[in-house]
């Protein structure tokens, strides 16, 4: 469209035409009030507080529906615009019940700002006002009819935007009301995104509501740590006795990678920071029970027996299982504890899907992946297996969003049915064994669906765990043959990628580095040349007996796994974690761990966006896995500068900003330090003490750090020059994909009670759909 | 079975079959009838346009639209089908018109659909009654399956090579559908929540398709134009305001009905002479000319003529041709409270001026009436009145504001007389008080 | 779906009858998208049923394939459709303005005394139910009554009990007891 001149409040803007006023103007910094609209959803004009004058036109118009032209002028402040504004309000305030001061939304409230604003202060009605009793929909959602001003911003985010349908209006004139699609029951997604769109406290939340003030709170936006997706959740932080509690999780910074969205267990899922059962201080087995021990006990303890059966047994002896919500830091961290002062290979995780295998196809090429962000944009778009709806709901969103704002064409390959679907242009049903074949008959196939991609310009990909080893190695084969083809591979949890990116790997090093490649990681002392124990291997050495010392840290493998409780009677198992897991019951030692939630550091999305993770919550007896590593490796070598480079020249201090709560006085003397010509002395339980490392040594994470450190996701790249591609692993279990629902979350999910509960809402309302 | 009137300043176009029987095809023939669609087959769309614009026949809903304006804003060439959309959800309180029309003459409708088709480019006609309708539903059913066995309807009607479909229905209860774009919604079985303009109808209307939508009165009348030449009928009436119109005068009259008179009628005229005067000795009181929409007026406001100007430059509006006669026994603040009880009713609720002004004027009102007012309640529903002009969505706003204004300016001593607790000094003995629940 | 409605649909009758099904597949062809038969579909049904049962909600849902939610969220905006059962002859008196000026309300006092009930009730038997409602477009022949679909103009106080007689006058011997008939609305073709 072409660029259009128009003038509002008598400065000249310019928009391209057919631009809508009320988006003009805001980008122009003109705010003009609203409650019905919403960026992105339909159009309704119901509330009528967007109404400007415009020249020559003699009613007021309401800028949500007029588009601008060249010429046009208007005006959107005057005294007969407020007065109309003012009128609306005063109508609303009429029947709204004024009970702001236990109201969730008070001090939230677009109601509250507007009547601020506009001064609709007296009340001139006598009249009773209406009065419905309040309904609980769902253990997420609350509606209370009185405080609803009817703007059907979640009727429309429900539809619209979750393609979900759940909501609807019922009755009519004042007798209108917003309903769900069962009986005073709503069966859905559980979003919340109704709540999040209410600009007033019609649509509460049930794991927030009365539990606090929005002022009482210290608001923290930091990287959920439940799917691989990386939305940006904003914590609402309330000091307590013992450090501080997260009492709600939410969106309100609409400017991370998830924009508008956030799904029931960004929202929902944080609880279980604040579960009972979490572990509180180090446990010690004695007697053949774990008794509460101290931190210097439990650290020395463990160190001692680690470095006695490295110098009897050799580092060959000793396995190492990271995890895949733990930081990037604490991952490189990790391995390089593995390699470097265990002296072991024996390193791996639980891996969901196979991002080396799409790092080893990718080997020599450059710009071939998709960060998040290109998914809200592309034209075209395949999408191979996985599931979004449930498994990424946040790429569900975008990939919706951009079918319906942008009509993007989305294909669809998959064995199984997928909510997806319906947002397709088109859609393959292919058989579960044949996604090793999809290349190629894309390439030969008369259907209407291998035309319509081979027709497609520019495509991104998107493929699920179903594509593995040779599939992924095919498939990308197939795209850089095609040309103008972007990649990107769907794992699960917050830092899966992180984790294979970070070299939790027993034959590739950070960066997908294998571990004989020549000259690689040469400053790593003592690195072992050969590749160790994959995650199946390191248990069946502990099966016969042949690990003689187990580090697991945030993971889970008994139970993901299903292991005989024996199997590490013979194996000294120390276990970092935020519950006694199954695993945990069987170590030796134990180490309460924090959660993402309660550190900072940096994680990797799926597609391979890095994102600085923003300390929110505190927690007497807990240590992030960084601090407990450090410490451990202070108890097994002489010179912890050689695991964690803190102290030396080119350290960066951030003034604290990325460690939200816990922004340190280390920081800010650093940076006195620093200015001073001094050399700065961080601590080496800072994670960002080994981000210069992490930038220097692993390939494809050149840090930008002005972008990271605002806050923005950073896209990294998966390749690794010069890299000579070793076997595939052999062995089955290697990859082991969680399949999450949209309310379980791996092994984290059981200890949200809030996710139990919808899941449990959810298996009902299933039951009685299926029933009728 | 409605009583049929008459009078001799009537001149009977569009009534002119009025019981004489003619919802039978073979009678309807007898009269004249489906000889102005052949004519229109053979002259083609422009002519027929032309023609209709030339009558000055204005729309019968209202808002006095121009029809042959209107028909012109169809874009020639459209990649989606072509509607016409007869409205017939007739539901403004003091309008019972298209009732007769669909009860005595709904082939007239029927024909008139067809030219309207013809003369945009359509090949589809729908005609939406309101819901209270039934018995008036099966009347048209009926007269459409005759029409169809005829040929007139079908895929070449009149033997010609011209398509034409009509689909009759009712709705289902809501004054709002009445609005076009509501009515649009309800027929795509939705609810009848006005839509976003522009796009107008004409342009993307139902099922995305450019659609016309007229009054039944509108389309019944269009027949008879093509029959007597656009000439006769413009100069029927006065100028701007081309023919005739059914008005419908109810209330305190001798002789209410539906009688149709030249635009430009003289409107005292009408009440004293056509419908007989105020019965029981009572004297005037106040005048609703054109549906309880437009604003009351005062006898010495109503030595007028009955045209869309003449009444808009009174204060009013000719609006819908619903006149309503009170006379001196009645009390205007029960008689604006049953009117805004109405609209509180009605109002669909999607925008907030509507909503909750309806609401808060029938209830402040309801108060009132009951003698529990204050002075400032009197100025305060006067405000809310005006702050909902002009304000909301759709015209059921201004529908509800603009009586309530006016009835508070011209009647304010009525209202005061009901402050203090006062019982209403108008209630008439026998009569039970109107309370709104 | 609440249990209630479950137990309307474990009987197995079917909830159209044939000749409503029937109608119902010659009102979808009639139309360019089906749902336009939604608001026609809802009137017939409502007039077999009484009223707009779960099952009838469900049965229409299913039929034009959308949502039991949307089928609601339409039903509900529409004053003539109704989700709880109705006397046999629904009495429908207008109150609006004409007929009000003409003694609308005297007419629906006298309804209430004769019948025992207030505006919106349902006589214990079932066979009445009475309403006062909007305009119902026969301003000209005020006060005007509907009883279902049919018309009563001009009516005066002193006709009410000839027009309660008229339609009691219309039960059969056999059903005497409407009460343990369902309700129904008068056919449309009757």
């Amino acid at each position: 469209m072409p660029e259009v001149t128009f003038t509002v409040d008598g400065k000249k803007l310019r928009a391209p035409a057919g631009t809508l006023l009320i988006d003009a103007c805001r980008k122009a910094g003109i705010e003009i009030p609203a409650f019905c609209y919403y960026p992105g959803l339909s159009l309704q004009a119901a509330c009528r507080m967007c109404v400007v004058r415009q020249e020559k036109v003699p009613k007021l118009q309401t800028a949500c529906t007029t588009t601008v032209a060249e010429g046009q002028v208007f005006i959107t402040e005057s005294p007969e615009i407020a007065q109309a504004r003012k009128a609306t309000i005063q109508l609303l305030l009429g029947n709204h019940p004024l009970d702001c001061p236990v109201c969730d939304a008070g001090g939230e409230c677009e109601l509250q700002d507007m009547t601020f604003k506009y001064g609709a202060g007296e009340s001139l009605y006598a009249e009773a006002k209406h009065h419905r009793d309040e309904q609980q929909w769902s253990p997420a959602v609350f509606y209370d009819r009185p405080r609803c001003i009817l703007c059907y911003r979640c009727v429309r985010m429900c539809g619209e935007g979750m393609d979900v349908w759940a909501l609807g209006v019922s009755g009519r004139g004042a007798d209108s009301l917003i309903v769900p699609n069962q009986p005073n029951q709503l069966d859905c997604e559980q979003c919340g995104m109704c709540i999040d769109v209410c600009p007033v406290g019609a649509l509460t939340s049930g794991s927030y509501r009365y539990k606090t003030r929005p002022w009482e709170m210290t608001h923290v936006s930091t990287v959920c740590t439940h799917c691989a997706d990386g939305c940006t959740v904003t914590l609402g932080v309330r000091q307590t006795s013992d450090g501080s509690e997260i009492v709600r999780a939410d969106n309100r910074d609409k400017n991370g990678i998830n924009g508008d969205f956030l799904c029931a267990k960004g929202r929902f899922g944080f609880d279980f920071v604040e579960s009972p059962d979490r572990l509180r201080q180090p446990l010690v087995r004695s007697n053949g029970r774990l008794e509460p021990a101290s931190w210097e006990h439990a650290i020395r303890l463990a160190a001692s027996k680690l470095k006695e059966i490295r110098d009897t047994r050799g580092g060959a002896a000793i396995g190492v299982i990271g995890s895949n919500r733990t930081t990037n830091e604490e991952n490189y961290l990790l391995q390089k504890f593995a390699r470097t002062v265990l002296h072991t290979n024996n390193i791996d995780h639980e891996r969901s899907t196979d991002y080396a295998a799409l790092a080893r196809a990718l080997a020599g090429q450059s710009g071939k992946t998709a960060s998040l962000r290109d998914i809200a944009s592309a034209c075209a778009i395949l999408l191979i297996g996985g599931n979004p709806t449930d498994e990424h709901p946040l790429l569900a969103w975008l990939l919706r969003t951009n079918v319906r704002l942008n009509r993007a064409r989305l294909y669809i390959a998959n064995a199984k049915p997928i909510k997806l679907t319906r947002q397709a242009k088109d859609a393959l049903k292919i058989k579960s064994g044949d996604y090793n074949d999809l290349p190629a008959s894309l390439d030969a196939g008369r259907s209407a669906f291998a035309k319509a991609i081979r027709a497609e310009g520019s495509l991104l990909v998107i493929f699920g765990e179903e594509m593995r080893g040779e599939a992924v190695e095919k498939l990308v084969a197939w795209g850089v043959k095609r040309g103008n083809v972007r990649f990107a591979c769907l794992g699960d949890h917050s830092n899966s990628r992180g984790a294979a990116d970070m070299g939790l790997l027993p034959d590739l090093l950070p960066g997908y580095v294998p571990v004989a490649a020549p000259g690689a990681f040469s400053e790593y002392p003592n690195l072992p040349a050969t590749p160790g124990k994959s995650l199946p291997q390191m248990i069946e050495a502990a099966g016969k007996g042949e690990l003689g010392a187990l580090l697991v840290v945030g993971a889970d493998p008994v139970a993901t796994r299903k292991l005989d409780p024996t199997l590490f009677n013979s194996t000294f198992l120390v276990v970092q974690d935020l519950f006694l897991t199954e695993t945990a019951a069987l170590a030796d030692v134990v180490f309460p761990a924090a959660s993402l939630y309660e550190k900072s550091g940096t994680v990797t999305n799926t597609f391979g966006d890095l994102q600085l993770l923003r300390k929110g919550a505190d927690r007497a007896g807990v240590k992030p896995d960084f601090e407990i590593l450090v410490r451990l490796a202070g108890g097994i070598i002489d010179d912890i500068k050689t695991l964690v480079p803190f102290g030396q020249r080119g350290v960066t201090g951030d003034l604290g900003q990325s460690r939200g709560a816990q922004a340190g006085e280390a920081d800010r003397h650093a940076i006195w330090l620093e200015a001073n010509g001094l050399e700065p002395k961080l601590s080496p339980f800072d994670p960002l003490a080994i981000l210069d490392e992490i930038e220097r040594l692993v390939p494809g994470y050149p840090l930008d750090r002005i972008n990271l450190f605002a806050g923005n996701d950073v896209h990294t790249k998966l390749s690794s020059p010069g890299y000579v591609p070793v076997a595939e692993l052999a062995g089955s279990g290697l990859i082991a994909p969680a399949h999450d629902t949209l309310f379980t979350s791996g092994r984290l999910g059981r200890w949200s009670e809030a996710l139990k509960q919808l899941a449990q809402h959810q298996a009902k309302e299933l039951v009685e759909t299926a029933a009728d | 079975m409605p009583r049929l009137v008459s009078h001799p300043d009537e001149v009977k176009i569009v009534s002119r079959r009025f019981g004489m029987g003619a919802t039978s095809i073979d009678r309807y023939l007898e009269l004249g009838g489906y000889e102005p669609v052949k004519k229109c087959l053979a002259q083609g769309p422009e002519w027929i346009i032309e023609e209709i614009k030339a009558s000055g026949l204005r729309g019968r809903g209202g808002a006095g639209f121009s029809t042959g304006m209107k028909w012109s804003f169809v874009p020639k060439q459209s990649a989606k089908p072509k509607y016409i959309l007869v409205n017939g959800d007739e539901s403004e309180p003091g309008t019972c018109k298209d009732h007769l029309i669909f009860l005595h003459d709904p082939h007239a409708v029927i024909e008139g659909t067809i030219i309207a088709g013809l003369a945009v480019g359509a090949k589809m006609g729908f005609i939406y009654l309101r819901g209270e309708y039934r018995y008036l539903l099966e009347i048209m059913e009926r007269a459409v399956a005759d029409a169809y066995e005829r040929g007139f309807l079908g895929s070449k009607i009149f033997g010609s090579e011209a398509e034409f479909q009509i689909v009759t229905q009712t709705g289902a209860g809501a004054y709002e559908v009445g609005e076009e774009s509501a009515l649009m919604e309800s027929l795509e079985g939705k609810r009848g929540i006005p839509r976003i303009k522009p796009p107008f109808p004409a342009v993307v209307g139902l099922y995305g398709g450019p659609t016309v939508i007229n009054n039944a009165e509108t389309i019944a009348t269009v027949p008879h134009i093509i029959a007597m030449g656009a000439a006769a009928y413009a100069a029927l009436g006065t100028p701007r305001n081309g023919g005739t119109r059914l008005f419908c005068i109810s209330g305190h009259v001798e002789r209410p009905g539906v009688y149709e008179l030249p635009l430009g009628y003289n409107l005292k005229k009408m009440i004293y002479e056509v419908a007989g005067g105020i019965p029981d000795g009572h004297k005037l009181k106040a005048v609703v000319p054109g549906g309880s929409s437009t604003p009351v007026l005062l006898p010495e406001e109503i030595d007028i003529g009955m045209d869309f100007d003449q009444v808009g430059k009174a204060g009013s509006m000719l609006g819908s041709g619903g006149v309503v006669v009170i006379d001196d026994h009645t009390c205007m603040v029960e008689f604006a409270l049953r009117i805004i009880s109405f609209y509180a009713h009605e109002s669909c609720g999607w925008c907030i001026p509507c909503r909750e002004g309806t609401d808060w004027l029938k209830k402040s009102l309801t108060r009132f009436h009951a003698g529990f007012g204050s002075l400032s309640d009197i100025d305060n529903i006067q405000y809310l009145a005006e702050n909902m002009l002009g304000r909301t969505f759709c015209p059921l706003g201004d529908a509800a504001a603009m009586p309530t204004i006016a009835f508070v300016k011209k009647f304010r001593k009525e209202f005061e007389d009901h402050l203090n607790g006062k019982p209403c000094p108008y209630a008439r003995e026998g009569v039970p008080q109107l309370t709104v629940v | 779906m609440s249990p209630k409605s479950k137990k309307e649909k474990s009987k197995s009758a079917p909830v159209f009858s044939a000749e409503l099904a029937a109608r119902f597949d010659a009102l979808v062809e009639k139309y360019p998208v089906k749902r336009s038969a939604l608001i026609p579909m809802l009137l017939y049904a409502q007039d077999e049923a009484g009223y707009l049962s779960d099952a009838v909600v469900a049965e229409v849902a299913r039929r034009i394939g959308i949502t039991e939610l949307e089928v609601r969220d339409v039903a509900s905006y529409y004053s003539m459709l109704r989700f709880k059962p109705a006397g046999r002859y629904n009495i429908q008196v207008c109150t609006n303005i004409s007929c009000m000026l003409r003694g609308a309300y005297e007419v629906s006092e006298r309804f209430q005394e004769e019948l025992g009930i207030g505006p919106q009730g349902v006589t214990p038997d079932g066979l009445f139910s009475l309403e006062e409602v909007e305009c119902i477009g026969a301003c000209c022949w005020a006060p005007a009554v509907q009883v279902n679909y049919d018309f009563h103009d001009e009516i005066r106080p002193d006709h009410v009990l000839g027009i309660l007689s008229g339609y009691r006058g219309k039960i059969r011997p056999a059903e005497k007891d409407p009460a343990k008939e369902p309700a129904k609305g008068t056919p449309p073709h009757a």
